[in-house]
């Protein structure tokens, strides 16, 4: 499935429901992949605006990650930061295909380099 | 209260005796000391031998949800406060109307110039066979609740004859002390008097879920028993055994002591618009009396009768013009609410909305485009609302079509802002059922300076009764004062109007088994949480159930869900146990082998005597478990709510001034307490002696030894906060020592708040509870240490070795590695 716009990550059942998985890209940051309660996935640079908490540890709920870190709350969709906190994470375009997570590539490298 | 000094002699005022101690009678004094508190010298006689207390509330102290004092509306202050003689404990007997006097079954006589009678009502007893056996009781005073604990506590099957409220509260109460309940109810639906029939149905199917044996039309024969209650029998034959039997099918106005002294009764006594009786001097008020041909049995008219009376007796009549009802309650949990006429007939038309799976039912009937009765089941949030527009009777022709959807759907929100809902109540729409509090009347007690929810409660006694007001009160705080709103009880987080202890409470009491399930119950506004409720309530359940809850891992923190402490740069450490602080050259071997296999770039001695591996990675973590379980070592649990350390000195096998062996205990305790999840962190330490070198006086649990034995400190911190700990008490054994710190463990487990420390929590609760608990209840004390045993037997499974054998790899592992040009997933 891999095509030369998406990158072909793996099955949806593979990420934890209101969790995450990460995908490592080779000379710069992880990609976070959330899949939220109601089955939406998001992905997001795995780095929190704040002090660079791995987003991808945090709890899911709603539409948002909690950063391990301090707590913060990133929305999932748009990658800010909600509440009080001012900041945003590079999103990467997400799309289900046969039950399979494509991430788009030329986000990933232009949110991971 | 003395019985002696009821009249002094230098009083000249006129004398205002009160027969009846309940909620009527002090109620109407309140109101007459609120407009006149001079004007008359007041003796109240009272028939329980008690303080004047809030008999809706019975309820709530049968299902262990309250005690005594906490239901107890005016205590001894408030009657010498404000002056009052109180003769609790012997009841009037009769009313002298000639000679102005009431004489006592106790032989006190005492005259009066204004007499009221506040004497409620008695609860009927079906007349059948067996009524007087011992174990047939009613449900109307403190003294039926402790009977019927006392019959909970031992245990077998109770009967309730009567499915209306007090029946089914009753119910409720001892079905969760454990009894088995069958609930006998002549009619076919249950509370027929409140909900319609698909409303009933929908409660008989909720209860019968909860255990509960639920007869309808079942119409009692006789209660069968030698000398005491063994069952019940019912007309068509079936035999229900029983242990206790609750009539609770219904109250009838107490009426005999009016109609001994020639007052007029009809099926009340008869009072006019300003609660006067047929002899001038005499008064009624509450439950026992009849107003207008119309006898009420809630609390509501009952507040507005108290208003008109106290008028009246300040010469500033007002008149009583009689009361709508509508009644919001919480049968078992379930939220209720009904008011006016819903049985239907012509002109009516019924709107309905039915939501099964959320288990909410509205029915609202019009007649010529006014309201005139709602039902709700499992969602009350509009009764106010249906009640407000019922009683003023306005035209809802221009609303019909969005009714059901309830007020913010109505009045054009859209989205459902149960502020702006307040917002739009009328000043006179009522806000607290129990007491009979408008909304313009809490906003004037907020505007009086009662800023929180807890002085609202206490000046005009909004949300006070039952509480199912209390989201409609604070929304009134808020609105009114904007951001000064002093907390109250702080709610968990901004996903629910509960407190910690609130939630707490109703997971036990429903029995609700996960998160989902609270969610649902409670109602949550979110739809699955915050980082602040999932991990508690993850807690919570996790305490409530041993061995039968599913840990919900993503609603951990994420040291807790990998077992390792994440670091600022995203790498974990590692801190493996080392029991009482001990350990021995297999044990380092594999530390520092590990160190260099993972180029851990530092390991640091921490303060709880163990050694801490920084800077591995995630995926690592699995192997370096591996790697430490084959040298014997499993987690120690330095991520987590949960027992951190026992730190030990090296006590009397090494100390020249040790007094007992520190060590050996400190791994007993340490052996013991492990792998058990806390509200927050808990660390213990044992010194072996008063020099205390482990620092033990800063722990959560410290033991420092003296030559007698073992003096068991409590609730230290060595935190943001120093404290140091309190004494809890000294014990001559080791195993004494064991067994306090189990159940001080358990206790705080079961009654602390999710990430509560136990200094914090002995702050709160204050020592004497722990002690009342821990030291003076041995009985209390060996249960606490059994279930945190129990607990224990399936938690102390190292967490480390299942990961290290390949469990929940997905949280370690990447889904894919990406390199550009060349990807492989």
């Amino acid at each position: 499935m891999t095509t030369a716009e998406w990158l072909d990550i793996g099955w949806i059942d593979q990420i934890p429901v209101r969790g995450s998985r990460t995908v490592q890209v080779a000379g710069g940051d992880d990609i976070a992949v959330f899949r939220t309660a109601e089955g939406k996935v998001f992905a997001l640079l795995d780095r929190c605006p704040h002090k660079h908490g791995r987003l991808s540890q945090g709890i899911v709920h709603g539409g948002a990650v909690a950063c391990p870190l301090h707590n913060w709350r990133i929305s999932l969709s748009t990658g800010e930061a909600l509440g009080e906190d001012k900041g945003c994470t590079p999103t990467v375009p997400v799309k289900i295909d046969g039950g399979r997570v494509l991430i788009c590539r030329a986000s990933t490298l232009k949110a991971a380099a | 209260m003395e019985h002696s000094p009821l009249s002094p002699e230098a009083d000249t005022r006129d004398h205002l005796v009160v027969i009846g101690n309940g909620m009527a009678g002090c109620r109407a004094v309140e109101e007459l000391l609120a407009r006149d508190p001079a004007r008359y010298r007041v003796t109240i006689f009272g028939a329980e031998p008690r303080v004047n207390y809030n008999r809706i509330m019975l309820s709530p102290v049968l299902a262990g949800e309250k005690c005594f004092d906490d239901i107890v509306i005016n205590d001894a202050d408030w009657y010498n406060a404000n002056g009052i003689a109180l003769v609790a404990g012997d009841p009037v007997v009769a009313i002298d109307r000639t000679a102005r006097t009431v004489t006592t079954r106790g032989g006190l006589t005492e005259s009066y110039d204004r007499l009221l009678i506040a004497t409620g009502s008695d609860p009927f007893i079906i007349p059948v066979p067996g009524k007087d056996l011992p174990g047939v009781i009613a449900f109307r005073d403190m003294d039926d609740v402790d009977t019927m604990l006392a019959a909970a506590d031992a245990g077998g099957d109770a009967v309730v004859i009567g499915g209306g409220l007090l029946g089914l509260e009753a119910a409720h109460g001892l079905s969760l002390r454990g009894m088995k309940v069958t609930v006998l109810h002549l009619m076919p639906t249950l509370m027929e008097r409140q909900l319609d029939e698909a409303a009933g149905w929908l409660l008989k199917n909720a209860l019968e879920e909860r255990g509960q044996t639920i007869l309808t039309g079942a119409d009692t024969a006789e209660i069968v028993g030698d000398g005491k209650v063994e069952g019940v029998k019912l007309k068509d034959g079936t035999l229900i055994p029983a242990s206790l039997v609750v009539m609770a099918v219904g109250i009838r106005p107490s009426v005999v002591l009016a109609r001994d002294a020639g007052l007029a009764v009809g099926r009340g006594i008869q009072v006019d618009d300003h609660m006067v009786t047929s002899d001038p001097h005499i008064l009624a008020v509450g439950e026992c009396v009849e107003h207008d041909g119309q006898v009420y049995g809630l609390v509501a008219p009952l507040w507005d009768m108290c208003r008109s009376l106290a008028d009246g007796l300040v010469e500033q009549p007002s008149g009583y013009r009689g009361s709508v009802t509508s009644t919001k309650l919480k049968v078992s949990g379930i939220d209720v609410f009904s008011a006016g006429d819903f049985s239907g007939g012509d002109g009516c038309e019924d709107i309905v909305l039915r939501d099964a799976s959320r288990g909410v039912y509205k029915r609202v009937i019009v007649k010529d485009d006014r309201i005139v009765g709602a039902v709700l089941y499992g969602d009350t949030a509009d009764g106010s609302w249906y009640f407000d527009l019922l009683k003023k009777q306005e035209d809802v022709s221009q609303l019909r079509d969005l009714l059901i959807f309830g007020q913010a759907f109505a009045a054009g929100g859209g989205a459902a802002d149960p502020k702006a809902a307040v917002a739009a109540l009328s000043d006179d729409a009522e806000i607290c059922g129990c007491n009979g509090v408008t909304k313009g009347q809490v906003v004037s007690c907020i505007a009086k300076g009662a800023h929180s929810l807890d002085a609202v409660r206490g000046s005009c006694k909004a949300s006070a009764s039952c509480g199912s007001c209390t989201g409609l009160v604070e929304n009134i705080l808020a609105l009114t004062l904007g951001d000064d709103v002093q907390a109250g009880p702080k709610t968990m987080c901004k996903c629910t109007s509960f407190g910690h202890d609130d939630v707490r409470r109703e997971i036990v009491a429903q029995g609700m088994r996960s998160i989902p399930e609270v969610m649902q119950k409670l109602h949550w506004t979110t739809p699955d949480g915050c980082s602040s409720c999932r991990p508690a309530l993850n807690y919570y359940l996790l305490c409530a159930l041993p061995g039968e809850y599913v840990d919900d891992q993503q609603s951990r923190f994420v040291n807790e869900r990998l077992h390792a402490n994440i670091q600022k740069d995203g790498t974990y450490s590692v801190v493996p146990r080392m029991w009482g602080g001990l350990t021995n050259p297999t044990e380092l071997r594999a530390i520092a082998d590990v160190v260099e296999k993972y180029n851990a770039p530092m390991v640091k001695v921490t303060g709880g005597q163990r050694l801490d591996i920084f800077g591995i990675k995630k995926e690592d973590l699995p192997a370096v478990w591996a790697d430490l379980n084959a040298a014997g070592m499993v987690s120690g649990h330095a991520y987590g709510k949960a027992l951190r350390t026992v730190k030990t000195c090296v006590g009397s096998e090494w100390c020249r001034f040790g007094t007992q062996d520190s060590t050996g205990l400190g791994v007993k305790l340490e052996r013991m307490s492990w792998g058990s999840w806390m509200p927050h962190k808990f660390k213990i330490a044992v010194s072996g002696c008063p020099r205390n070198c482990a620092e033990a006086t800063i722990k959560d649990f410290g033991v420092v030894c003296v030559d007698s034995g073992y003096e068991l400190h409590v609730g230290g911190n060595g935190g943001i906060h120093v404290r140091a700990t309190d004494l809890l008490c000294k014990v001559a054994t080791e195993q004494e020592a064991m067994d306090y710190c189990a159940a001080f463990i358990q206790l705080y487990r079961e009654e602390a708040r999710y990430l509560e420390r136990t200094a914090p929590w002995i702050e709160r609760v204050g020592l004497e509870h722990i002690k009342a608990r821990i030291v003076d209840d041995a009985p209390g004390r060996e249960a606490l240490r059994a279930r945190f045993l129990f607990s224990q037997s399936f938690s102390q499974d190292d967490p480390w070795a299942q990961r290290a054998e390949g469990a929940e790899a997905e949280h370690h592992a990447p889904m894919a590695r990406f390199t550009p040009q060349k990807e492989i997933a």
